[in-house]
């Protein structure tokens, strides 16, 4: 019966079924790349990390600890990293760079790739391998000459991959490697110098690593060294994964939830229109159950087509995921077909699908039989059905459920369950709101096709609620993800005026100082700030020694990073801009060195480190201790583009102390920045300058990475919203060509239907993008807020763009799916039914 | 061939009249050749068994569609030589239709139903006078009722109400009480007959009821969509 009884709607209820398919396949895909990569990660657990083990110092290795890295044994490769300008002569340009000299056979497992791949042999062939994209910037190739510091050598070749780095970071600073047989020879390292020292360790096959790790803990603790291991690398990579995994998968369940939702809508009108059909059955005999089933098999024939289709896409579109995820990888995959995430997603796809359905396919249960002699006959009764309910709370653990086990943290399960409740109910509100509005509050000033185009939006039957729904999901998807990028953006923005600082030149030794200065100002630049910086460590916090503290993890509570970090501090007599004292006083200078040195500290790192005001830091000053007692707590505004500081010290103390000095000017053009900066290193090489108009280039670089993946899935939802949406206006499309020929035979133009029809779409689509956006603009100011703690910039293009191209597309796809209506002799009405 | 000639002063009048839909078959010629006229403010009946193309006849004098060949002339105007927009302004301006099945849009109040004809004329005050006419078919205290919540009767005298709104030249009615008790449906015609006194419209009656078509001053009776009388 119940496939009879389809014969006139199976394709409505094939259309009906493609609600959910987008959702299905972007749960299917995404899981089968899951699978792949923890596959993937099983397999290539070495190669993620290069090495069985890898040491980590802040600092040159001293003689003691050579010795004690030597007595670990197996094969060692070391390697020194700093960042320092990168010249090429051919085409006069210059860049910050991430220099990485390395010495020994690193990588011991998996290998780099290189352009040609012969340059992944610089170490023994010469030459320096440098990131491929830095090439492609500057148009260099293989075979030119660079200069780092004081050394001259060639590009050996363009570097493609290193074993467990993912290219999206290298976009700020570019790695260059050379040989450490080279170093020596930039004349780069001085003693002040920020470097990272690495040794990589590959071991017998004997050698239990964690075993090793543990013996070794407190030496490692000594020498404030960090180890990491593969099964540490493999943990880390998998929780990151698992985090993407399941952001991801979040993501294309809104858009399964939404084509649900499509689904209960065209679910209630197909069930609408077969009234008199149960009813007839009814009367005829036919149990409440037999009827109930007959459009309950079509429900659940509905949600299988729906589920075997987005499965299918889901499988089909899976290799593009790779494509989209490979700057956030750090390895290589294969792509295989995994059937029990398929199977996972359709049995997801197909619960939520059903649970929709059953909702309005309850009240088939409600059908009187006398609805056969009069239509009009209140078919539902009016009291709560209890089964709707339980439907209703289904539903609900589902989703609940969802979100929990997709996400790491069961809060951001809790609240992205919440939080798509709260988006549906909004958007819910805000329809019914704008219902109410357009039935209370058109003038009848307004012409009848304004009067009458606004009107449907209010009328028995209107898909408003539906079409808001779908439309103002996926654009409160895109535009969230727009704004939330044009605000971390703006963080970063550089100030264009001419007092506005835009460049900065760092590691500038005392010595060199002043004829850096005259270099900037004979370019007529203005020095901006001029700041000495001194490289020191904390040796003691309230009186306890830093190893001490180190070697008790419970008074640290995690936070070793702020003891065991290199401090670089400065001496000032006044506060900079973005600084304002938040507790005691600030001290601008100290008369008497001997006694205890009154410093101000961050409050954020005064928090890390558990002291408040009056406590007492020690310090060590390049191998001269130095006691301080904290004077007072400053706020920083770190975002300023400007040289801060955890450790300002007063006037007095530190002025004969090495230190490197800091230029910060404002260049008016990239001419005079390259210019500035040519001539700065080809004097001094070891100073580096950063283009801060650069930094901006990168950092919006890698936020459109992220907001590409981002709205790669959105678009999931938005397509989803306009499948629902064209569902939507298909299932009202018979009551709206009944109105438009019935008001053609009243005499209407075809302009006034045009007008009428075209109002109507307007309306949806600009209430639509209207409600998304509102809710979008929220949102994005609560993210900026409350999760990355920035300010909230809107965007007018982020606003803009969704408030004239969803009603754009709404009035496309209403006009596309109207068109009938036009073409339909008004003769037809006195034939129909 | 009935009522061939030609009278210059007639609200309505057909020529040749043919209609004729394309099937796998061949053509089907629903009307042959079919002529009448008629003078304004006057009453015709066009009677005949179903499928004799009543309701293709009246659509076409009403300009809802175009004949094969043969013209209708309404009011004066060569209905043929219109497009789409002229042909629906004559509708709007001098046609009222009363359909079988009441064909009010159902998601119009009443009220909203009956005021249509005029708001499409861009007229400002369609509220009061729908509200009178309502008033008039006994329906006053029904304004804000939707289709569906009104019986098949009351919803006729909706119809009824939006064909006579803005004062039609013209009016046609579709067996406009086949779907009616004979009680309502005799209300139904009074009301029609009086309004075409009081406003002096013309009126064409699809009907299969012959005590009714001998009210009208023409009948004309179709059969296999040739008019066999058209006294």
């Amino acid at each position: 019966m119940a496939w009879r009884d389809s014969r006139t709607g199976r394709g409505k209820l094939l259309l009906f079924s493609f609600s959910i398919v987008l959702g299905v396949a972007a749960l299917t895909a995404i899981g089968s790349l899951r699978r792949n990569l923890q596959d993937a990660i099983e397999q290539q657990a070495k190669s993620l990390l290069g090495a069985d083990l890898v040491i980590n110092s802040r600092d040159a290795f001293t003689p003691e600890q050579e010795l004690w890295l030597q007595g670990l044994g197996g094969q060692q490769s070391r390697e020194v990293s700093f960042a320092s300008m990168l010249y090429l002569p051919r085409t006069g340009s210059t860049r910050l760079v991430q220099v990485r000299a390395l010495g020994g056979g690193f990588p011991f497992y998996g290998g780099m790739e290189a352009d040609p791949p012969a340059a992944a042999n610089f170490r023994r062939s010469g030459g320096a391998l440098v990131e491929d994209s830095l090439l492609r910037q500057y148009q260099a190739t293989a075979g030119d000459e660079l200069k780092i510091g004081k050394l001259t050598t060639r590009i050996a070749g363009a570097l493609r991959k290193v074993p467990g780095e993912t290219i999206a970071m290298s976009a700020i600073a570019p790695r260059v490697y050379i040989s450490l047989e080279d170093l020596p020879k930039t004349g780069l390292l001085q003693e002040a110098s920020l470097a990272r020292y690495r040794t990589y360790f590959k071991f017998d096959a004997g050698v239990d690593v964690p075993k090793l790790i543990t013996r070794i803990q407190p030496e490692l603790k000594k020498f404030r060294f960090s180890a990491s291991t593969v099964e540490e690398r493999k943990r880390e990579l998998g929780r990151s994964l698992e985090n993407l995994y399941g952001f991801l998968n979040l993501a294309g369940f809104v858009a399964l939830l939404l084509g649900g939702v499509g689904v209960a809508s065209a679910i209630f009108v197909h069930v609408k229109q077969k009234l008199g059909t149960v009813a007839i059955l009814r009367c005829l005999g036919a149990s409440i159950s037999q009827t109930f089933w007959v459009y309950l098999a079509q429900g659940i024939a509905l949600g299988l087509i729906g589920t075997m289709l987005g499965a299918g896409l889901g499988v089909a579109i899976q290799g593009a995921l790779p494509r989209v995820l490979a700057d956030f990888i750090p390895f290589d995959y294969q792509f295989h077909v995994m059937w029990l995430p398929v199977a996972r997603a359709a049995l997801t796809g197909f619960v939520i699908c059903f649970l929709f359905a059953l909702l309005p396919l309850l009240s088939v249960r409600r059908v009187s039989p006398l609805a056969v002699l009069r239509s009009s006959v209140e078919s539902e009764s009016k009291r709560r059905d209890p089964w709707r309910w339980a439907t209703g709370a289904c539903l609900g653990l589902c989703v609940f459920g969802f979100a929990m086990t997709q996400s790491q943290n069961r809060w951001v399960g809790l609240w992205f369950a919440i939080g798509v409740g709260v988006a549906f109910a909004a958007l819910a509100i805000t329809a019914k709101l704008l219902i109410w509005t357009t039935r209370w509050c058109v003038p009848h000033q307004f012409p009848y096709t304004v009067r009458q185009g606004i009107a449907n939006l209010n009328r028995p039957n209107n898909r408003t609620l539906l079409v808001l729904l779908a439309l103002g999901l996926g654009t409160f998807q895109m535009t969230t993800m727009y704004l939330v990028q044009h605000s971390l953006l703006r963080e970063f923005i550089v100030g264009t005026g001419p007092r506005q600082p835009n460049a900065v030149l760092f590691d500038i030794q005392g010595a060199q100082l002043q004829q850096v200065t005259k270099i900037v100002q004979s370019e007529h630049l203005p020095i901006l700030d001029e700041t000495p910086l001194i490289s020191m460590r904390l040796s003691s916090v309230k009186g306890n020694a830093v190893d001490q503290i180190l070697g008790n993890t419970n008074r640290t509570r995690g936070h070793t990073w702020a003891y065991r970090r290199e401090y670089r501090s400065t001496y000032s007599d006044h506060l900079r801009d973005g600084e304002k004292i938040v507790a005691g006083k600030w001290i601008p200078q100290v008369t008497n060195a001997a006694e205890s040195i009154p410093i101000s500290l961050e409050q954020g790192i005064a928090r890390d480190l558990h002291v408040g005001l009056g406590d007492e830091l020690g310090f060590d000053v390049q191998g001269v201790p130095i006691s301080t007692r904290i004077a007072s707590l400053r706020e920083v505004e770190w975002r300023r583009i400007q040289p801060n500081f955890f450790v300002v010290f007063p006037r007095g103390v530190l002025e004969s102390a090495p230190a490197m000095h800091v230029i910060v000017t404002h260049v008016a053009s990239a001419d005079q920045s390259a210019r500035l900066q040519r001539e700065v290193i080809q004097e001094f090489p070891n100073v580096s300058a950063i283009d801060l108009t650069l930094v901006v280039q990168s950092i919006d670089s890698i936020l459109r990475k992220i907001a590409f993946v981002i709205r790669f899935l959105a678009m999931f939802t938005v397509a989803t919203g306009v499948l629902v949406m064209i569902t939507a206006l298909l299932t009202s499309r018979y009551q709206r060509l009944q109105e438009c020929v019935l008001l053609r035979a009243l005499g209407a133009s075809r302009g006034q239907i045009l007008r009428i029809l075209g109002i109507e779409y307007c309306c949806l689509g600009l209430l639509a993008g209207l409600t998304g956006t509102l809710l979008a603009t929220l949102a994005a100011w609560a993210l900026a807020r409350f999760v990355f703690h920035t300010g909230f910039t809107p965007a007018a293009a982020g606003i803009l763009v969704p408030l004239l191209s969803v009603p754009a597309l709404t009035l496309i796809t209403g006009f596309l799916i109207s068109r009938g209506a036009l073409k339909q002799p008004p003769l037809s009405m006195l034939r129909s039914e | 061939m009935y009522g061939r000639t030609v009278n210059s002063s007639a609200i309505l009048e057909a020529r040749d009249l043919t209609k004729s839909y394309p099937t796998v078959n061949g053509p089907l010629v629903v009307l042959h050749e079919v002529s009448f006229a008629l003078r304004p403010g006057s009453t015709c009946a066009i009677v005949g068994p179903s499928g004799s193309g009543k309701s293709t006849l009246i659509g076409l004098c009403a300009g809802m569609d175009l004949p094969t060949t043969g013209e209708v002339s309404l009011d004066g105007a060569s209905l043929g030589a219109l497009d789409e927009d002229g042909r629906a302004r004559i509708r709007c301006e001098k046609v009222g239709f009363v359909f079988q099945i009441f064909q009010l849009i159902p998601t119009l109040t009443a009220l909203e139903n009956v005021m249509v004809p005029l708001e499409l004329r861009g007229q400002r005050n369609a509220q009061p006078q729908a509200e009178v006419l309502l008033g008039k078919v006994g329906l006053g205290d029904r304004l804000t009722h939707y289709p569906a919540q009104l019986s098949g009767g009351e919803q006729q005298r909706v119809a009824l109400a939006r064909a006579f709104i803005h004062s039609p030249k013209i009016l046609f009615a579709d067996e406009p009480t086949g779907n009616l008790d004979a009680d309502t449906g005799r209300m139904i015609i009074e009301t029609l007959f009086a309004l075409n006194q009081e406003a002096g419209t013309a009126l064409v009656l699809v009907t299969h009821d012959n005590e009714l078509a001998k009210r009208a001053q023409q009948i004309i009776r179709l059969k296999g969509g040739r008019i066999v009388d058209g006294n």
